[in-house]
């Protein structure tokens, strides 16, 4: 026993030893404790072990961040043109932007999702909402790039927006603002009562991830602010969080805060959908774009579609009902088992936690506090399972872990809040810097989250980096979550605003993520196969250039016979099947921007010369060595001149 | 003698892998590619190791004024080869089933061996003789013109076997899976040689046995 205790000595000795060894930052955790930049230090050459794809709010976009580095490896433009690229500028990707408003070449992107198949990730796709010109994308998670978009029609404010349900059935959009459904000339007073929210069902094809927009629930003039789906007991259900159930018009910062309860509205869709198809529903006259985007073709096409399905909610019984929730909940958030419908109360220091067991026992006895528009409000007694008193001010938003625990954040008191789910004891709070917004666990919001760390995303920055002035990128950080207490272990800046983000671990998307587009899978209009088919084509005043792109030249790189007032179309087939050798086009007074090719694929830029000279292009991406040689002449002539066209290179 | 006959008759076949597998394999590794550029060499002609490679490894060469990697039809050999092992086996076999029906002795079983060691040979000289010409027969416009020290151009000759350091790749040249069957093959057809001459011995001496009775 003796001689035990002696060899235990030694080895509690040695780890002291050896920790000792390791020096550095020990912080508050002593000698035994690892140091934060270790855990977030991924060494050169070593990769992240998880994907974050953080909103870009106003920036319209999404970025892709590695966890636990913190670093950003790609913005995918969405609802924003982007001229790194000429998203949104290429002739193939401005019908991507086109709405029933026209050309709209930016939204406010808010809450990206990715689908699932039975709760759980299954990194297909992802989802995000546009804001402002209500719109819905679908980014496909093999090229990161924007695959769909999908205007919303009777909506505004495409806030409650959008999360997808347990098997990617549908992706949901609810709208913030409640408007005059269909659009109408009246006087902005008579809203109570007669302004409605839509919340629509837009479905998502297995296959293809194709969205179509099923139905729309025409809800109360009330303003739908998040949701989330019902998972396991629970899925076929959906549950929104309301504000301004005051119906208020004007100075909603105060009127719309008045009741003390609001809603977190329960909709049985699966109900819906089964009322649907049975032929249920009103068509309505709308009108809303839909815009594709092929990846063999290079090209997005906008169609403009003028019908809906309209669902009055009253008409289908018992597939809506309204869960009393103090104080204008933000974040409506679902628990890992399907059980828990958090509410987030964003102006009182609790949170609500509905059941969603008591839910349904309540709807069978029949046990309602009155009725809204018709629609059966559940006593709030019955329905609630409990209540977080944290001693934090102003709950946004929940996510989970996979071991029973919620974190909250809280705006007003600035703190990631921990908490047991089923006792709602808090076991852990730490301060954020500062007023936190959302907040992110990889997998946080599905069956099989992987609570390793969770973001937080926060609304003010103040001094957090070097100062650059009034305007400056919001600031997020990354906590430890593995232990009992939460560690804040690293800051960082991030893109835009981000309102919402995403996660997943690495190796469900890195191994299928596209190297390079494949030439012979290129079915692009006015792709070429082969730079010795490169040529320029007139027909009256257009002009295409059917260009190639290989390291280090464009074929060809001087044209002649090009006149002012022409439209000319470089359409440049980049013919590298090589990963990461894009190449760039710009020509000076392009109106729009340059494009960047990837390998295999097919951009096309317009250009209207408007003076008489010989102007240049060039390659904008540095490719090769040569890179700085890859360049090229146009000459234009007069309007009148009658100069053939001709094209070369290398003679 | 039937034993060696009859692995005389398999050796040759292991040459048959020469036309699923690559005979030969060079690899090019440099920083900008963590994952190298190779190509395979088969005897009917070359492949990249990964799908695009030789289109690439081209894009490279163009720079220091080398050749387009030959296709099937310009090069004599990536037709005569597949004749040449073709009808070699076929020899073989036919050696080993003459031999185990005891019409040919196992100085044939040697005999196909040193053929095709010969054969072997040549064939390697011709690899080596277009590496050099590969490597050092460059276009006079060449972007990049190199030189080493004493003047004289680069040679970008990869090694006939083993690794070298060319600007900033390293060459690696190694055989693949279809030389190491042929290898395994002709080893076959030694031990069947061998196999071969100690049975005609072991007859040899019971013979004499058996005379020194009578």
């Amino acid at each position: 026993m003796k001689k035990y205790r002696f060899y235990m000595m030694t080895l509690m000795g040695a780890l002291l030893l050896s920790s000792c060894g390791t020096g550095g930052d020990k912080g508050a955790n002593g000698a035994l404790g690892s140091s934060a930049a270790e855990k977030v230090y991924v060494a050169p050459g070593e990769q992240d072990s998880y994907y974050a794809f953080m909103s870009g709010g106003y920036s319209g976009n999404i970025t892709v961040y590695g966890l636990p580095s913190g670093r950003m490896f790609k913005e995918i433009p969405v609802f924003s043109q982007f001229p790194t690229s000429g998203y949104g500028y290429s002739e193939e990707t401005k019908p991507m932007l086109n709405t029933s408003f026209g050309f709209v070449p930016w939204d406010d992107a808010h809450h990206p999702d990715i689908s699932q198949t039975n709760g759980e990730l299954d990194g297909r796709w992802i989802f995000i909402n546009g804001n402002n010109t209500p719109r819905i994308a679908r980014i496909d998670l093999s090229t990161f790039e924007t695959a769909e978009i999908i205007e919303v029609p009777n909506s505004a404010g495409n806030h409650s927006s959008s999360f997808i349900t347990e098997n990617t059935e549908y992706v949901v959009a609810g709208t913030r603002f409640s408007v005059p459904v269909p659009q109408r000339d009246m006087p902005i007073n008579e809203y109570k009562g007669n302004f409605k929210g839509a919340v629509s069902f837009i479905s998502v094809a297995p296959d293809t991830g194709r969205l179509n927009l099923e139905f729309q629930l025409i809800m109360p003039g009330f303003n739908y602010d998040l949701a989330h789906p019902g998972r396991g007991d629970s899925h076929g259900w959906f549950f929104f969080t309301t504000y301004n159930t005051e119906e208020a018009n004007t100075l909603q910062e105060v009127n719309a805060s008045q009741n003390d309860k609001d809603f977190i509205a329960a909709i049985n869709w699966k109900k819906i959908e089964e009322y649907v198809k049975n032929g249920g529903g009103t068509k309505m006259a709308t009108e809303y774009a839909h815009n594709v985007y092929d990846e063999h073709t290079h090209t997005g096409t906008s169609t403009m579609k003028n019908e809906v399905i309209t669902v009055n909610p009253t008409d289908v019984p018992g597939a809506v009902f309204f869960l009393p929730t103090p104080k204008s909940p933000h974040g409506c958030d679902v628990d890992p088992s399907g059980q828990y419908i958090i509410g987030n109360g964003k102006l009182s220091a609790d949170l609500t936690i509905h059941s969603f067991d008591k839910m349904i026992a309540a709807i069978e006895g029949q046990k309602f506090d009155g009725e809204a528009y018709g629609i059966p409000i559940l006593k709030f007694e019955d329905v609630l399972a409990g209540t977080v008193e944290s001693g934090g001010l102003g709950p946004l938003h929940t996510e989970f872990d996979a071991e029973g625990n919620a974190y909250t954040t809280f705006f007003i008191s600035s703190e990631v809040v921990k908490w047991k789910l089923g006792t709602w004891e808090v076991i852990d709070r730490k301060p954020t810097f500062y007023s936190v917004g959302h907040l992110m666990i990889p997998g946080g919001n599905s069956r099989k989250p992987f609570g390793k760390y969770v973001v937080a995303m926060n609304k003010i920055t103040k001094d957090r980096y070097l100062p650059t002035g009034p305007e400056m990128e919001h600031s997020a950080q990354i906590y430890d979550i593995s232990g009992e207490k939460m560690e804040l272990i690293y800051d960082f800046p991030t893109h835009g605003e981000p309102h919402y983000a995403a996660g997943c671990p690495a190796e469900l998307l890195a191994p299928k993520s596209k190297k390079i587009y494949r030439l012979d899978d290129n079915k692009h209009p006015f792709a070429i196969n082969n730079p010795s088919e490169a040529r320029v084509e007139r027909d009256g005043n257009v002009v295409h250039v059917y260009m190639s792109t290989i390291r280090s030249h464009f074929t060809p790189d001087n044209i002649e016979g090009i006149k002012v007032g022409d439209k000319v179309y470089f359409h440049i087939t980049n013919h590298e099947q090589d990963f990461d050798v894009p190449h760039g086009f710009s020509i000076i007074g392009q109106n729009t921007s340059e494009l960047l090719i990837m390998p295999g694929q097919t951009k096309t830029s317009l250009w209207e010369p408007k003076k008489v000279g010989v102007w240049p292009f060039y390659c904008t991406d540095f490719c090769s060595a040569l890179h700085q040689e890859m360049q090229g002449y146009v000459r234009v002539s007069p309007a009148s001149s009658n100069l053939e066209l001709s094209w070369s290179l290398g003679e | 003698m039937k034993k060696a006959s009859l692995l005389m008759m398999i050796g040759p076949i292991f040459l048959l892998g020469l036309f699923i597998f690559p005979l030969w394999n060079i690899e090019l590794g440099a920083p900008q590619y963590p994952d190298p550029l190779g190509i395979n060499i088969y005897i009917n002609g070359l492949e990249g190791q990964n799908e695009f490679d030789i289109q690439n490894i081209d894009g490279l060469n163009h720079y220091i004024g080398m050749k387009t990697l030959p296709k099937p039809e310009d090069m004599w050999e990536f037709s005569v080869f597949p004749m040449v092992i073709g009808g070699m086996v076929f020899l073989g076999v036919l050696i080993g089933f003459l031999g185990y029906l005891g019409k040919l002795s196992y100085h044939w079983f040697f005999g196909w061996f040193v053929a095709m060691s010969i054969l072997g040979v040549l064939g390697m000289y011709d690899f080596n003789a277009w590496l050099i010409d590969y490597g050092t027969n460059l276009d006079p416009k060449a972007i990049m013109k190199l030189q080493n020290p004493d003047g004289t151009p680069m040679s970008y000759k990869p090694p006939l076997l083993g690794h070298q350091k060319m600007l900033n790749f390293d060459a690696y040249s190694y055989p693949r899976l279809g030389a190491y069957l042929m290898f395994v093959g002709m080893c076959l057809t030694i031990l069947a040689g061998y196999l071969g001459w100690k049975n005609r011995r072991a007859l040899k001496t019971k013979h004499t046995k058996s005379l020194s009775h009578a």
